[in-house]
C-alpha cells in the first residue's frame, strides 16, 4: 500500500504528471471571476466562499481521469487487480494520492485566493477547515467516476457529467460553512455534516469504485 | 408461479405482449379522462385557472421519483441475480423518467411564474429535481457510452446505487441550505390540509393514468430492447458463419 502511494505520488509530481495543473486552473478561475462580476469589494466578498468552493471543485475535476487512465492503458491496473492488496484498498490509495497532489495544494492555496476575492477575515479558518474536510470526499467520489469511465473513449466529458451531481451535497455544506464563517454565524453545523459526508464516502465508495473497476477490467 | 419466471425473456415477451394493449388502453383512458375532468374543475378562489396545471405537475413529479426507485430496484435485481430483462427494464425506464422530471420542472416553472412571480427559484424541491434530472442524464449517457452490453448494465447499476444515495442526500442537503416556496406534501391525508375533493379525485385519476402510461412505455421500450438484443445476437451468428 505504501509503495503504491509512493509510486503514484512520484508519477504525479514528475514532469508530465499534471501536478500543478489543477492549482493553475484554480488560480485562473478565481482571477476570472472579478473580471466577470466587476471589482467591487463588497460584492466579491459576498460571493467569495461560493467561488472558492466551486473553483476548488472544478480544479479537482480536471485531473480525475488521470487517476486510473494511465494505469489502465499500460496494464498496471490489471496487475493491481491481481495483487494481494484488495482492489478496494488500491482504489483508496489512488484516491489518497490524488488528494495529496490536488486536494491538499488546493486547500493550502485557497486562503491566498481568498485575499484576492476580499474574503472577510473571520472566514479563513473555516475556509481551510471546510476544504480540508471536503476535498477528500471530492477525490474519492472522483475516483469512483474515473473507475466507471476508465475504459471508455470520450470518457472525460462523461466523467464530469457523472461526478458533478455527486458533488452537490459536499459543495452545499462546504460553501455554507465558509459563508457562515464570513458572516459571523456559527459554522459548526454544516462542518459536522460535511465531515459526516466525507467519512461515509471514504468508508463506502471504495467498494463501489472497485466493483466498477472489476467490470471494466473484465 | 413466481415473479422470477419473467426473468425469462420469452416468457416476459409473451406476457407483456398480451398485457400491453390493456395497459395502453387503461393509460389512455385514465390520462384523457383525468385531464379533461381536471380541465373542467372550477377555478380556485386564489389561484384561478393556474391550479389546473396540478393535473400534469403532480403526477409527473410523482413518476419522476418513482421511476428512479424502480430503476434502483431493477439494478439491484440485475446486480444480485443477473436477470437481463431487469437490466434492460432499468435502461428502458431512464428516458421516461428523465422526461417526467423535465415535465415536472417545466410545468412547475409555468405554474410558478404567475403564483410566485418567478420562473425559477432555488428552492429545495426545485433544486433536488434539477439534481435528479442531472442524475438521469448521467445514467443515460453512461448506457450510451459503454459498448459491451453486460458491462454497461453493471456500471449503470453501480452508478444507480451510488446516485440514489446522493440524490437523497442532495434532497435533504438543499433543505438545510434554503427554505423554499414550494409547499410540503401535496397529498396530505390530514383533513384540514387536504385539498378539496373537486381537485383530489381527478388528480388521483391522472396519477393512475401517468402510472399506467409509464408502465406502457416501459413495456414497449423493454420489448424493443429485448428485440434489439436478439437482433444483435442473430447478426453476430450470421457474421460468424
Amino acid at each position: 500500500m505504501k509503495s503504491l502511494l509512493i509510486r503514484d505520488l512520484r508519477l504525479a509530481t514528475r514532469a508530465g504528471g499534471g501536478f500543478g495543473l489543477a492549482l493553475a486552473f484554480f488560480l485562473i478561475v478565481c482571477t476570472l471571476v472579478p473580471f466577470g462580476v466587476g471589482p467591487e469589494g463588497g460584492q466579491l466578498a459576498r460571493i467569495a466562499p461560493g467561488i472558492l468552493w466551486v473553483g476548488a471543485l472544478l480544479a479537482c475535476l480536471l485531473s480525475l481521469d488521470r487517476i486510473f487512465a494511465l494505469d489502465f492503458e499500460d496494464g498496471s491496473l490489471d496487475l493491481l487487480a491481481t495483487a494481494p492488496l484488495p482492489l478496494e484498498g488500491a482504489v483508496a490509495v489512488k484516491a489518497l494520492a490524488h488528494w495529496l497532489t490536488t486536494g491538499l495544494p488546493l486547500v493550502l492555496f485557497a486562503p491566498l485566493l481568498g485575499v484576492l476575492l476580499h474574503l472577510p477575515g473571520p472566514a479563513y479558518p473555516w475556509l481551510l477547515a471546510s476544504l480540508l474536510l471536503g476535498t477528500p470526499a471530492l477525490s474519492m467520489l472522483g475516483a469512483f467516476g474515473a473507475a466507471v469511465t476508465v475504459g471508455l473513449r470520450r470518457g472525460g466529458l462523461l466523467l464530469s457529467l457523472l461526478v458533478l451531481p455527486l458533488y452537490v451535497p459536499t459543495l452545499i455544506f462546504g460553501a455554507e460553512a465558509v459563508r457562515r464563517g464570513a458572516s459571523g454565524a456559527d459554522p459548526v453545523t454544516p462542518l459536522v455534516f460535511l465531515a459526516a459526508i466525507t467519512l461515509a464516502v471514504l468508508a463506502l465508495v471504495p467498494f463501489a469504485s472497485a466493483a466498477a473497476l472489476r467490470v471494466n477490467l473484465r | 408461479m413466481s415473479i422470477w419466471e419473467y426473468a425469462n425473456p420469452v416468457k416476459f415477451m409473451r406476457t407483456s405482449g398480451a398485457a400491453l394493449p390493456f395497459v395502453v388502453a387503461g393509460a389512455a383512458l385514465c390520462t384523457v379522462v383525468g385531464l379533461v375532468w381536471g380541465f373542467l374543475t372550477p377555478l380556485d378562489y386564489k389561484q384561478g385557472s393556474t391550479v389546473k396545471i396540478i393535473f400534469l405537475h403532480v403526477p409527473a413529479a410523482l413518476m419522476a421519483i418513482n421511476i428512479w426507485l424502480m430503476m434502483l430496484v431493477a439494478s439491484l435485481i440485475w446486480l444480485i441475480r443477473r436477470h437481463h430483462v431487469s437490466a434492460l427494464a432499468a435502461k428502458a425506464a431512464a428516458p421516461v423518467g428523465a422526461v417526467m422530471t423535465l415535465i415536472a420542472l417545466m410545468t412547475g416553472a409555468i405554474w410558478g411564474q404567475p403564483m410566485w412571480g418567478t420562473w425559477w427559484e432555488w428552492d429545495p424541491r426545485l433544486t433536488s429535481f434539477l439534481v435528479l434530472f442531472l442524475f438521469y442524464l448521467g445514467y443515460m449517457a453512461l448506457w450510451g457510452a459503454v459498448e459491451d452490453a453486460d458491462s454497461a448494465a453493471d456500471l449503470t447499476g453501480v452508478l444507480c446505487l451510488v446516485g440514489s444515495v446522493f440524490a437523497i442526500l442532495s434532497r435533504y442537503a438543499v433543505n438545510f441550505w434554503n427554505q423554499g416556496l414550494h409547499q410540503g406534501a401535496s397529498l396530505s391525508l390530514a383533513p384540514g390540509e387536504r385539498m378539496s375533493a373537486v381537485y383530489r379525485y381527478p388528480l388521483y385519476l391522472t396519477m393512475l393514468g401517468f402510472f399506467l402510461l409509464f408502465l406502457a412505455l416501459l413495456l414497449i421500450r423493454t420489448r424493443t430492447e429485448i428485440r434489439r438484443r436478439r437482433l444483435a445476437a442473430l447478426l453476430a451468428r450470421e457474421n460468424r458463419r
